[in-house]
């Protein structure tokens, strides 16, 4: 399974009201070629800091799903974080790792995610549900039972093959892609806040 | 000298409750106290850049947040601040301790505590040291800086201004 087939398994189904977060590099250039949205935030700067940033999403925003989809470089640069998300239980939280056991943005260099399993490091620090998965069907099956689950999910996707030729990059300025998510997510807390309870992962 | 609870009932007057963090002993006081209060949420981090991220959420969801870290951290930051904070405006309140103030410390802090200020003013970070008669002007300030501004922005806190 190539990235891109696995970030189209995650994006093509994402209901409207659930936040995504991506990595910096290819992740994030391929995702918003696939299906660009208002509740899709990009990280292109400061890489490995985006599972903070979701772990603090997820606790703002506790009935909202939040989707973190990082690479295994930027896995291995925040492994600490790992523990500390488990740590929070946020239970809205679905934490994906496409692993090319590359730093693909940068030439392909070897990470040494081929050595280390990173889900079994999930499984350590605590996350609820851990999947590790490598086609299609099984990825499909993982997020099926992520959306429907209210458990602090990890998953493990090993992906191979290089990005398109000529992927181009996010055309949004870092200002616009904040604007843009900030306002779909502060209007929609608004409004939710007469809603006494709202569905952890609509369909 | 000001008491954490005053600290805090000022930051919680600014709807300022959300924070994460990594400890300094000049901050077990205001730590200790945070911890106990129902009405506040402090995330013990394990890293000051991590600390950074998790609070940036609250400005995304519409709310404000903080944290609180030693300098000898400043480090850890350098980065998400210039490529995250800065770049996509998201405006954070960070409270430094301030170790190796005045060069009477310990040695690893004199040299990060004499650039403390310089480092702040080099990335572009608008800055207050803390006193204890002026604590909740310069509180306000930061916070209507950081919200005018959309960037973080510091305060400092020395030994013996809040405990």
């Amino acid at each position: 399974m190539t990235r891109h087939e696995a970030l189209q398994h995650i994006l093509t189904p994402l209901p409207g009201g659930d936040l995504a977060l991506f990595t910096t590099g290819m992740i994030s250039r391929e995702a918003f070629n696939i299906r660009d949205r208002a509740e899709n935030f990009y990280m292109i700067g400061s890489m490995g800091l985006l599972n903070a940033v979701g772990l603090g999403l997820a606790l703002q925003s506790p009935s909202r799903a939040i989707w973190i989809i990082e690479g295994d470089g930027s896995a291995l640069m925040s492994l600490g974080t790992l523990p500390l998300i488990a740590a929070c239980r946020p239970h809205n939280l679905i934490h994906v790792v496409l692993d090319n056991e590359a730093y693909e943005s940068t030439g392909g260099q070897p990470t040494i995610s081929s050595t280390v399993d990173l889900a079994a490091l999930a499984e350590a620090a605590g996350y609820a549900r851990v999947w590790r998965v490598s086609d299609s069907p099984s990825l499909e099956k993982a997020l099926q039972e992520a959306r429907h689950s209210s458990a602090l999910t990890f998953i493990l996707v090993k992906i191979t093959g290089r990005a398109p030729e000529g992927l181009g990059r996010v055309s949004l300025t870092p200002a616009e892609i904040k604007q843009r998510f900030s306002q779909i997510l502060t209007r929609v807390e608004t409004a939710s806040h007469n809603v006494a309870v709202r569905p952890l992962a609509p369909d | 000298m000001r008491t954490a609870s005053e600290f805090w009932d000022i930051l919680k007057r600014h709807q300022m409750t959300f924070f994460a963090g990594v400890p300094c002993s000049l901050l077990e006081g205001v730590i200790k106290v945070g911890l106990a209060d129902p009405a506040v949420t402090y995330i013990p981090a394990v890293r000051e850049d991590v600390a950074l991220g998790i609070a940036s959420a609250a400005h995304l969801a519409g709310r404000r947040g903080g944290i609180l870290m030693q300098n000898s951290g400043l480090g850890n930051v350098v980065n998400p601040l210039t490529s995250f904070n800065l770049i996509y405006r998201i405006p954070v309140l960070m409270v430094i301790s301030w170790r190796g103030y005045g060069g009477k410390d310990a040695p690893e802090h004199l040299i990060m505590g004499e650039k403390t200020p310089d480092l702040l003013h080099t990335l572009g970070i608008p800055h207050a040291i803390l006193e204890a008669e002026t604590l909740e002007e310069h509180l306000q300030w930061a916070i209507s800086t950081m919200e005018q501004q959309l960037i973080p922005v510091a305060v400092i806190l020395r030994q013996a201004i809040v405990a």
